[in-house]
């Protein structure tokens, strides 16, 4: 399953409860019963903005992440979008 | 009563590895495993908690609810309940449905009593609850000598009922013991039959399963077979992470590896007591309990024993062998009902290491610790191969019947001297 593109709008899973920790969150999903973490607070940040912004590039950029480090938190949504802990927004598996 | 850790897949790349961060505790668990009654329909041979008879000391339906909000300030992604048979409370779905609607997940393990057509319907509509069916032999000859007379029927029923209601991917829960080893494949075939999942846990010698631990846990060359057969089926059987002391075979089992109690999981029991984890019911795993001011939430992050849980642990005597990476000493429960120490290795070490230690320990059982609580039924049903011939003969370290409590003779616990 390949990634939407950044310029699309995401969201979390709607089964998706996030827990903030010292070091970023934990992430379990309720429908697929997986357990995941976040590694850090700004990542924690661009999924908590990915629901409210008109695209996941959008999210990162209000999360404060700039363009030098937008290739490693692409990759990061990808793995989360891999696990279904996020999704396109209106495109629910 | 089974335990267990989730299921973790890969983390974010670039990311520490999530043992590393767990070693050191969470601030609340990812999941606790809650005992809500000791009440049970059945007398399983092997019962972690010795259930049977409910304890007048149970939590109400208000103090149960009360934990569930606690869990849900604290974000604990879900509870394991089990018993007991939890589903024998009157208010287990009144609970269920308390907790789902407060964002707490609930898994819960039962023997299938109560899972009517009716009742697994509602469950099948339910995303928040997860059911696992226990049953210990694929076939009612293996099951119910363990589990007791009629219950491999039971099960099957639950299950058929649970299938019927459209549910997917409950789960069929299995505890591995050396009479159901060879039926693996068989179970997998049991649990594909009715679109479950398989889910295989670790024989522990606690509760009764300290009575039966000799006789029932797997042997050496079955638990050589069991790790290679859980090593082919990967992602698809669930373990609980209770099968980590296996990994000393070879690669590292799917999930943590790691000891969680304490750290990331802990036990509530019916009366509130807190342990460090479901198969460590005893005063030296008793944290405090969540009735005392400060609830839950103060004993997770307060309690002397989870914090000292919390350090890394220390390999004690198996820190200079190879495998310790993988194994980390085995189950904490494990070694303490067999008695050996808590930083060697545990009793089933695939080294053989645990093997050399118990055939060491004194003859005398009593040293070995017990449960702190026994609610068996008073009247459970006779044992083993047939009856056991007893000769009654004093002990021959007493020269005297054993003083009770109740013993009023005033020259109660005076040795006299003997033909004097």
């Amino acid at each position: 399953m390949t990634a939407p593109h950044l310029d699309r709008a995401w969201d979390l899973h709607p089964q998706v409860s996030v827990r903030p920790e010292p070091f970023g969150a934990l992430l379990y999903h309720f429908g697929t019963r997986k357990l995941t973490f976040l590694k850090d607070r700004v990542l924690l940040a661009v999924v908590q903005a990915l629901a409210a912004a008109p695209t996941a590039r959008a999210a990162c950029a209000a999360a404060g992440v700039d363009d030098k480090d937008m290739p490693r938190y692409e990759k990061a949504l990808a793995a989360l979008h891999r696990s279904s802990m996020v999704v396109e927004r209106n495109r629910l598996p | 009563m089974t335990a267990s850790t989730p299921q973790t897949s890969r983390p974010a790349p670039g990311a520490a590895r999530l043992v590393d961060l767990f070693e050191y505790g969470l601030d609340a668990p990812i999941c606790l495993t809650w005992e809500l009654t000791y009440a049970c329909n059945l007398s399983c041979a092997h019962c972690l908690s010795s259930s049977g008879r409910r304890d007048p000391r149970e939590l109400t339906t208000q103090e149960a609810k009360a934990v569930i909000d606690e869990l849900e300030a604290m974000q604990v992604f879900y509870v394991n309940i089990g018993g007991g048979e939890p589903t024998v409370r009157a208010d287990f779905w009144e609970l269920l449905d308390y907790a789902t609607a407060h964002h707490v997940g609930v898994k819960f393990s039962t023997n299938g009593v109560r899972i009517t057509p009716e009742i697994a319907r509602r469950l099948a509509g339910n995303d928040y609850v997860d059911v696992q069916i226990s049953l210990d032999g694929a076939t009612a000859e293996v099951n119910d000598a363990v589990r007791g007379p009629g219950s491999y029927d039971t099960a099957l029923r639950a299950m058929r009922n649970l299938s019927d209601a459209g549910m997917t991917d409950f789960k069929l829960s299995v505890v591995c013991t050396r009479h159901n080893i060879p039926q693996m494949d068989e179970f997998k075939a049991l649990a594909d039959r009715y679109g479950a999942q398989l889910r295989l846990t670790r024989l522990r010698p606690s509760g009764r399963g300290a009575d039966v631990w000799d006789e029932l846990h797997p042997l050496p060359e079955q638990q050589r077979l069991l790790y290679d057969w859980l090593v082919a089926h990967g992602d698809t059987v669930l373990t609980g992470d209770s099968f980590f002391h296996l990994s000393a075979y070879g690669q590292a089992l799917p999930g943590l590896n790691l000891c969680g109690a304490g750290r990331v999981v802990c036990l509530i029991d019916p009366v509130g007591d807190v342990y460090a984890c479901p198969f460590a019911i005893h005063d030296e795993f008793l944290a405090g309990n969540i009735r005392r001011p400060g609830g839950f939430a103060e004993v997770w992050r307060e309690s002397e024993l989870f914090q000292n849980l919390r350090e890394p642990q220390n390999g004690g005597a198996c820190a200079s062998c190879a495998f310790y990476d993988t194994c980390k000493g085995g189950c904490m429960a494990a070694k303490f009902f067999t008695g050996l120490p808590l930083d060697g290795p545990d009793p089933e070490c695939v080294q053989g290491y645990g093997e050399q230690l118990l055939a060491g320990r004194s003859k005398d059982r009593g040293l070995i610790p017990k449960p702190s609580g026994d609610h068996s039924h008073r009247t459970s049903p006779a044992r083993g191969p047939g009856p056991v011939d007893l000769v009654l003969t004093r002990r021959p370290d007493r020269d005297r019947p054993p003083v009770g409590d109740c013993d009023e003779h005033p020259l109660a616990g005076m040795s006299l001297p003997r033909g004097g």
